[in-house]
């Protein structure tokens, strides 16, 4: 249904141009989840905003790729198109559900300007409590008069999805939905997606860092590292044997039960700035089995393996644990 | 057991909440902490954990002396902390840090890392120019940040990580006893988090540092306190040894905290579904 | 309304305080106002001792003060000798023209500066924002009655397109609707003069409101439903830019008003502000502490319908 094909992103710094994300591909199919992970200045949120023509800054721009979104390629669609295809053929939620949400205006309408911005005036009311209702919030017009500032954060969540929601898009894109929210209510967010995807047969794109939500929810699992994907696999493939270095360090940093002050693993170094961008694999300075001619020279393309998934390593399946060097 | 250094004696912090719907408002307190007893030993780490509203960042801030209780008090080394001054309130403020979800922002934006850090060595230890670069270096060092490459930059040259290295830096240089921690590393990368935990645990080891973890990662809590307190409302619902505890949870809090928090294993999946689309209420 | 009740009931000291001080710092002004009920010539002695206790001046300041609070509480604002009027009649006689100015430049000042300050947002760094921050920083600049003097000159004198001087044709002053735009082409011109400073501030605040609430998250929400930019300005960004500048417009109010008292005497125009003018260099003491009074109670006035206005914009305001 969402097929991105070698999306770039650059970001006008000055006369410079950085390119934030390079060479990006990948798909979410109908009712289905897929994850895009990786840390901060990896380029995921940057891709999320980029199949909406729409960014945080105004230095950002799309450079180069192709969006195919239901046979229509989104690239070279004018201004008016695009704000067609917001809201009705893709959603989008964020981060931080109190300050998406306009503090001055009652919640319900919030949702209705979906439905108002494309010329669905009649009956927008009735649709508003459907959705709702729909989110499992509770007395949906007693809610829908409510001011952000009255809800819990959960319930603002809810509302940003109902938004997104509204026109019954394909695609939902899913910018770090739960990070601001208690363990707690980002469960009930979860598994409300969850459901969501099931019985709306909807497509979500999910951005995050961590790595327990994917698991979670995702059934494709795409690890981004310096504005590139490094590793793509089936959800479960990925957890049971990551490929590239970078997915094994990201997993073995995670806490798990196990884990105690005295053992915690990290990976040493930081994520390259778009200036700073080293030749060759983008990983290698950090890399525990980088091989000096090999991994230094010419960036590496993402390979398919055989049985399922690809990556962009050169030692790939060298090592099941290149941290620990076991074979 | 030894005194501890910082204790809250069951206090409780009271806010206004105003009504305005008369001629003359009428004032209702609200129980935003509600009779908690705490206790820190030196070397210890206490968790703090609960979810926002739970009144948990509100007890920090009182531990800090920022807040005076409503009711009870806060000892340092057994001494009420209400009733300091002089030499033994500047002691309190000096041996209780505290760091930050983002240092980040509490960081002068206009000082240079280094100057950030000398300024509690000139303040608070009133140590003689020579002697403070010196030490400044050495804390940059310490933190995991070579002094030549991060002393003169700015705070917005640096990423997250960098500048949370930085925040404990700036706590560590009045040679705390005890550092409140309200989430100090739920704003990092997950490959980062690992070296700032461990830089934490380090210094405990090192210095008979004590903490309090705020924080509402359970993994965090698991990694690196020795006891957990479970606020719920404003009220400690569950506390005990942090394995005991996290092993089987006795209150109904705790337990859906642990069933909530996300596990890298695609197995759950499946039982998240089938919990997604039964739990629909009707 | 509760709060406004409050509110009002909250002015109360305040005002007080506003009468006091005034009636301290006149007292405390050198110059005796015998001399001007007496006149300036040499009187005998015993006349001026006669006029002292008839006025109650021979009594102590405490005393003459509580017997002024007793007349203000009764609406009694004294006896202008300079005028031999009430204070009350003179002062009724020129409001109407004095609100009247200040409304209307208070009213340009507003629907020009927001527009202005929208459009520079709407389109920043193009001609239009760079033109209108110019208008913003000159107008800022530019002292009022010295912008008045040189629209008089432009437009009364070189042009001859619009009258210098008071508020109606004095001759054969034309009657209906006529009249109405005899009328306006004499307000034109002061209006103007007392709005710009203010049109300039509304446009700059205006502007930055804007350009902040545009970069906000919930901005970038609304666009990602698919909402035009016309309806994201209107619905969102100048609802939430608007806080800033009705406080900005309220609490200037006070300095419109004291603005005009420099037009009006530019002007030539029979409003307040000219009376106090007048009344300042006859040292006509009942007239100013009445004017000083209104001025305040017109400042709380206006500081209140800022809050009201405050209340109704956001819901968070208010309930907590």
């Amino acid at each position: 249904m969402l097929e991105v094909r070698d999306l770039s992103v650059e970001i006008a710094a000055g006369r410079e141009k950085l390119r934030v994300v390079e060479g990006v591909s990948f798909s979410v199919g109908r009712g289905e989840a897929v994850g895009l992970v990786g840390e901060s200045g990896s380029g995921k949120s940057m891709s999320a905003f980029a199949i909406l023509n729409l960014f945080p800054s105004p230095h950002a721009r799309i450079a180069g790729g192709d969006i195919w979104l239901e046979g229509r390629n989104l690239r070279g669609l004018s201004a008016r198109e695009w704000r067609g295809v917001r809201g009705a053929q893709i959603g989008m939620v964020f981060q931080d559900p109190s300050s998406y949400l306009d503090p001055l205006i009652p919640v319900g309408r919030q949702v209705a300007e979906t439905l108002r911005a494309h010329g669905r005036n009649e009956g927008a009311e009735a649709r508003v409590l459907e959705l709702l209702d729909l989110m499992e919030l509770p007395s949906p017009a007693e809610v829908a008069r409510k001011y952000p500032h009255e809800l819990s954060g959960g319930m603002r969540q809810r509302i940003l999805i109902a938004a997104a929601l509204a026109l019954r898009p394909a695609l939902l894109i899913a910018d770090e939905p739960t990070t601001a929210l208690d363990v707690t209510v980002q469960a009930g967010i979860l598994d409300l997606l969850t459901r969501l995807r099931v019985e709306l047969d909807l497509g979500i794109l999910l951005i995050t860092h961590d790595l327990g939500v994917v698991a979670e929810t995702c059934q494709q699992v795409h690890v981004m590292y310096a504005g590139t994907i490094v590793e793509q696999n089936e959800v479960g493939a990925l957890f049971r044997q990551p490929r590239h270095p970078y997915s094994q360090g990201l997993l073995g940093s995670m806490l798990g039960p196990d884990s105690r002050a005295g053992n915690l693993f990290s990976i040493p170094g930081s994520v390259p700035g778009a200036r700073d961008m080293p030749a060759g694999c983008r990983f290698h300075p950090r890399c525990p089995i980088f091989q000096p001619g090999l991994c230094d020279t010419g960036e590496p393309a993402l390979v398919d393996r055989t049985g399922g998934g690809s990556d962009r390593c050169r030692r790939s399946g060298e090592f099941d644990n290149a941290w620990r060097r076991t074979a | 057991m030894s005194t501890p250094i910082l204790e809250a004696r069951s206090v409780s912090q009271l806010f206004p909440i105003r009504s305005r719907q008369r001629l003359f408002a009428r004032t209702v307190m609200q129980r935003a902490v509600d009779g908690i007893s705490v206790s820190i030993h030196p070397g210890e780490v206490v968790a703090l954990v609960g979810e926002s509203g739970s009144g948990k960042s509100t007890l920090g801030r009182m531990l800090l002396g920022l807040l005076p209780p409503s009711e009870g008090s806060i000892h340092f080394r057994g001494e009420p902390v209400a009733g300091l001054s002089g030499d033994a309130a500047r002691r309190f403020r000096r041996e209780v840090q505290v760091v930050f979800q983002d240092t980040g922002a509490s960081l002068n934006p206009r000082h240079t890392i280094g100057q950030s850090v000398a300024l509690p060595l000139q303040h608070n230890l009133r140590l003689p120019a020579g002697e403070v670069g010196r030490r400044v270096d050495t804390l940059l060092d310490q933190v995991g940040l070579a002094p030549a490459r991060f002393r003169e930059r700015l705070p917005h040259e640096l990423s997250g990580g960098q500048r949370q290295r930085v925040g404990i830096a700036r706590a560590l240089a009045s040679e705390p006893s005890v550092i409140i921690a309200d989430e100090p590393v739920s704003a990092l990368d997950v490959s980062v988090r690992a070296q700032v935990l461990e830089l934490l645990d380090r210094l405990r080891r090192q210095r008979q540092l004590a903490y309090l973890f705020i924080t509402h990662d359970l993994g965090v809590v698991r990694a690196l306190a020795d006891r957990v307190l479970v606020m719920q409302g404003g009220q400690l619902v569950e506390s005990g040894e942090v394995d005991a505890l996290l092993t089987s949870p006795q209150h109904a809090y705790t337990q859906r905290l642990l069933a909530a928090t996300p596990v890298p294993d695609p197995a759950r999946q499946a039982q998240r579904l089938a919990q997604a689309l039964a739990g629909r209420p009707a | 309304m509760w709060f406004v009740a409050r509110r009002l009931l909250h002015a109360v000291p305040l005002l007080f305080c506003v009468v006091v001080l005034n009636f301290v710092l006149i007292a405390a002004t050198p110059g005796d106002p015998v001399t001007i009920l007496v006149g300036d010539f040499p009187a005998p002695p015993g006349y001026v001792e006669q006029v002292k206790r008839e006025f109650g001046l021979d009594q102590p300041i405490y005393v003459q003060l509580m017997r002024y609070l007793g007349h203000v509480l009764t609406g009694d604002l004294g006896y202008s000798f300079a005028n031999r009027q009430p204070v009350s009649t003179l002062i009724l006689g020129r409001l109407a023209a004095t609100l009247e100015l200040t409304l209307t430049a208070l009213l340009l000042a507003s629907l020009l500066g927001i527009a202005l300050g929208m459009l520079a947002a709407r389109w920043r760094g193009s001609w239009l924002d760079s033109g209108v921050q110019g208008i913003a920083s000159t107008g800022y600049s530019i002292p009022d009655f010295w912008l008045g003097q040189l629209l008089i000159l432009v437009f009364s004198i070189w042009l001859g397109w619009l009258p210098s001087q008071g508020n109606m044709s004095v001759r054969g002053a034309p009657e209906g609707f006529a009249g109405f735009l005899d009328h306006l082409r004499y307000l034109l011109l002061p209006a103007l003069a007392l709005s710009f400073r203010y049109l300039a501030l509304i446009a700059r605040i205006t502007r930055a409101a804007m350009l902040e609430v545009l970069s906000a998250d919930f901005i970038l929400a609304a666009r990602s439903r698919g909402a035009s930019e016309t309806s994201v300005m209107i619905t969102h960004a100048l609802r939430n830019a608007a806080a800033p500048v009705i406080t900005v417009i309220g609490y200037n109010l006070g300095f419109i008003l004291a603005g005009s008292a420099l037009i009006e005497t530019v002007f030539g125009w029979p409003g307040i502000g000219r009376l106090l003018f007048d009344s300042i260099s006859r040292r006509d003491y009942p007239v100013m502490m009445a004017i000083l009074l209104m001025v305040s109670v017109t400042v709380v006035l206006a500081n209140l319908a800022t809050d009201i206005l405050h209340r109704a914009i956001d819901p968070r305001v208010g309930d907590r």
